[in-house]
């Protein structure tokens, strides 16, 4: 253990590891603050989409970019009938609701969309409702009227007769100055919206959820199913370090006891191995993963076993069979075998342990390999279909040519995360390399 | 050794290198096919796990028994009942011919033979731009897009980190050293990683290069500016694969020749008074190229999976591409193909290795590999 504490005191003199190691720890950090604060099961339900996110803009980018650059882009404002003075008159079998919602606006640019949710509770019929829009210059605007069932969603920035009347798309008219309509500018301060409604019952109630959906959210922006994009860069983590670190440990530990069977017992059982291990070479192992995804399922899980299967019988054991074969004739083992060992004894715990320290740098710069693949998997669409991964991230994006549409955040936030964990795992790997292989520092 | 040592009728010099190169070849051939016999049959075997290729064969079967009576005449007058129940007969006939009601085991060999010969069925939905649906035109119309681009990449890597890993042990512990050393963790990230960022530079920021494809739409009609057009393309791919292996490349080199350049015969050399270039060429370079060729070799090998994607991410119309498609479309006929191409690489690349180590190292000559 001594040579062990000497190469962890040695591994702090280069710079390399412990910025590596301080990496790994980050990334180790963030995933059980994920895992601990969005459980799986929630993280699943949530990026399968759908009402979760109703409130989020689409396709969003983070806030942070936007202010550094000097922007001044809206966020998303939600503005709730339960914080406004809603005024009620009842009439005979029903009653008039008046709901006025208040915000002020003060962006420069305009929203990207807007929608109003309407709820209605404890009434079997359908109520009515008319909406006008006040402007900060007291002009108003009549936006129509609309049935109301139990749940609506009104698309005001879908009206398309509003926008006839507007002569531009409803969430830039509404809040357009009175400047030229070839650029038009937005216009700051209080606006209005007045819901007039009449319910056909006494015990009917209204609410009424209003959404100016900005173009800047958070601090990862969100992506074309208004999903916020943190959450699966966070889940990510997770998914990526396990993956990696098991993919990683099921690969060199099979392969490294494979091959000191191999050489252990050697005749026909070292030659099986190595035909095996030169079969193994000529199956490509991306296209079969691909093969295995499309035909099957492309569970991370299953792929993970592909994975492993695939590596056990790894070129690895070339290299590790050429440095276990001297250690087979060392004075220890046959001291090992006088006193009566076992071959698995003699296999675990004499020979493997002697090429341990080679092959723990080997192990860590393998890690972010995985890491890759499974990102790699991923922007091939064969991802895991309920997972949140940063492949899967960067696929969506890929699907809806984000560069292209200039969602840059979209491809740069899941790239820099694998970036960061290819370098620590790296960084640390490498100066391990040289604590470990003594021979790489002399030279 | 003597000649007198050799047993006799082996005769001497290139006669006897070439007989024995020849036999090693042929057992290389050999082994190397029982190789890719085992991998393709597992290949077959993973594919058709869920029965999917049994089901493949049946659902071809059927619609070319199908399309034959239709297409005939002298069936024409038939009413549709009658017709399909004769559809029905033949495939049942050619099922049995085939043998497809036999049990498993028996026609995974069946599949294997075809399999190595290259015959690797119709696809379901996709064809080759000539208009075949069989699996091996398709693949043969896209393979030499991937071939361009790979061989080129991986030449100018091989040689650039060569040369310049020489010339580091020359300068080792040089501040150009040590920032080669500094640089090699980014070979962490693959190159298709690279290439989303160069095309977002250069491509989109930046616009003075094509994002994807392999030439420009509408291709040139002059075989100048095709060419041009082709080496434009062929940038940022190029550049990608180039960034993401380059720095490991020349890092391992280094490493790899520092070893070999505190040997005691290369200290020797170098007490003898022997110039730099000289040490470089024959003391160095020439012992090592056969582990030299075996990295360069296994980079391809490598480097062969690796192409899926970055072909994809840079939409380089070659087998990665393809592949793509194939998975898009469900093709089941074109992605096993393509798993059976690229073993069938992978295997050419082996022996390959194997044969030029043979000539390279004079042990595999005058021992006659054993």
């Amino acid at each position: 253990m001594n040579r062990w504490t000497q190469g962890f005191r040695e591994l702090k003199r280069y710079p390399s590891a412990l910025g590596g190691m301080a990496i790994i720890l980050f990334l180790i950090a963030l995933s059980f603050y994920t895992v601990i604060t969005i459980p799986y099961s929630e993280a699943l339900e949530q990026w399968r989409g759908g009402d979760h996110w109703r409130m989020h803009p689409v396709n969003a980018s983070p806030l942070w970019t936007d202010r550094l650059t000097g922007g001044d882009k809206p966020q998303t404002q939600v503005i709730e009938s339960d914080a406004s003075e809603i005024r009620e008159t009842s009439f005979e079998g029903g009653k008039q609701v008046r709901i006025p919602l208040d915000f002020s606006y003060n962006n420069d640019g305009f929203p990207s969309e807007l929608n109003l949710f309407l709820e209605q509770r404890h009434s079997g019929q359908e109520g009515f409702v008319r909406l006008t829009w006040h402007r900060p210059d007291g002009e108003t605007i009549n936006l129509g009227g609309q049935r109301i069932g139990e749940k609506e969603r009104v698309s005001i920035s879908q009206n398309s007769s509003l926008e006839g009347r507007l002569g531009m798309v409803p969430h830039v008219g509404l809040f357009a100055g009175d400047s030229d309509p070839e650029s038009p500018q937005a216009r700051q301060g209080q606006y209005r919206l007045t819901l007039d409604a009449i319910l056909f019952d006494e015990n009917a109630e209204l609410e009424a959820d209003l959404a100016v959906y900005g173009r800047v959210h958070g601090l990862a922006g969100t992506d074309y199913q208004r999903r916020d994009l943190m959450l699966a860069l966070m889940w990510g983590t997770p998914v990526a370090l396990a993956f990696g670190l098991l993919a990683a440990v099921g690969t060199t530990v099979t392969t490294l006891i494979i091959a000191a069977t191999g050489v252990w017992f050697g005749g026909w059982v070292d030659a099986i191995i190595q035909r095996l291990t030169e079969v193994n070479m000529i199956l490509p192992m991306l296209p079969i993963l691909v093969m295995v995804g499309t035909l099957y399922s492309t569970s991370i899980w299953l792929m993970l076993g592909v994975v492993i299967a695939l590596g056990i019988f790894s070129a690895g054991i070339k290299t590790y069979r050429a440095m276990l074969l001297p250690i087979r004739e060392a004075p220890y083992i046959e001291a090992a075998r006088a006193y009566g060992a076992g071959s698995g004894r003699i296999i675990m715990r004499y020979m493997i342990p002697r090429i341990l320290p080679v092959l723990i740098p080997t192990f860590v710069t393998l890690i972010p390999t995985f890491v890759f693949l499974e990102a790699s998997l991923a922007v091939l669409g064969l991802g895991d279909p309920e997972l949140p991964t940063w492949g899967k991230v960067l696929n969506d994006a890929q699907e809806q040519s984000a560069l292209y549409n200039g969602f840059y955040y979209w491809v740069i936030s899941p790239a820099v995360l694998l970036m960061l964990t290819g370098l620590g795992f790296a960084m640390f790997g490498f100066a391990l390399d040289r604590v470990f292989n003594p021979r790489l520092r002399t030279q | 050794m003597s000649d007198a040592n050799l047993p006799a009728g082996r005769g001497a010099g290139p006669l006897r290198d070439l007989r024995r190169l020849a036999f090693f070849t042929l057992r290389r051939v050999l082994a190397l096919f029982v190789t890719i016999l085992v991998g393709v049959y597992l290949t077959i075997i993973i594919a058709n796990m869920g029965g999917k290729v049994d089901e493949l064969r049946e659902l071809q079967i059927r619609s070319t028994i199908s399309e034959a009576v239709r297409a005939d005449p002298s069936y024409q007058q038939m009413d549709s009942e009658e017709r399909n129940a004769l559809i029905q007969e033949q495939v049942q006939m050619e099922i049995e011919r085939r043998n497809l009601d036999e049990p498993f085991i028996w026609r995974s060999f069946d599949y294997l033979a075809q399999a190595i010969q290259l015959d690797l069925g119709r696809a379901e939905e996709m064809h080759s731009d000539a208009g075949s649906r069989d699996v091996y035109d398709i693949i043969v119309e896209r393979l030499p897009a991937t071939l361009l681009l790979f061989g080129t990449a991986n030449l100018l890597v091989f040689f650039v980190s060569v040369y310049a890993a020489l010339y580091l042990s020359r300068h080792y512990g040089s501040r150009l050293d040590r920032l080669v050393i500094g640089l090699a963790p980014s070979s962490a990230a693959p190159g298709w990683f690279y290439g989303i960022f160069l095309i977002l530079i250069f491509a989109f920021i930046i616009p003075i290069l094509p994002a994807g494809g392999m030439v420009d739409i509408p291709p040139p009609e002059n075989d100048w500016a095709y060419a041009r057009s082709v080496l434009s393309h062929m940038v940022l791919p190029v550049i990608a694969m180039f960034i993401s292996s380059i720095f490991i490349s020349i890092y391992s080199w280094r490493t790899f020749f520092l070893i070999h350049s505190s040997e005691d015969y290369v200290e020797m050399a170098r007490a003898k008074g022997l110039p730099a270039n000289l040490i470089q060429s024959r003391y160095i370079l020439r012992p090592t190229l056969a582990p030299i060729i075996t990295n360069f070799l296994l980079m391809l090998i490598g480097l062969w999976s690796g192409a899926i994607i970055l072909e994809q991410v840079f939409n380089w119309p070659g087998l990665g591409t393809l592949l793509f498609q194939a998975i898009g479309y469900r093709d089941t006929p074109v992605i096993i193909g393509g798993v059976v191409i690229f073993a069938y690489l992978l295997a050419v690349t082996v022996f390959m290795l194997d044969f030029l180590y043979a000539i390279l190292d004079p042990r595999v000559r005058i021992e006659g590999g054993q």
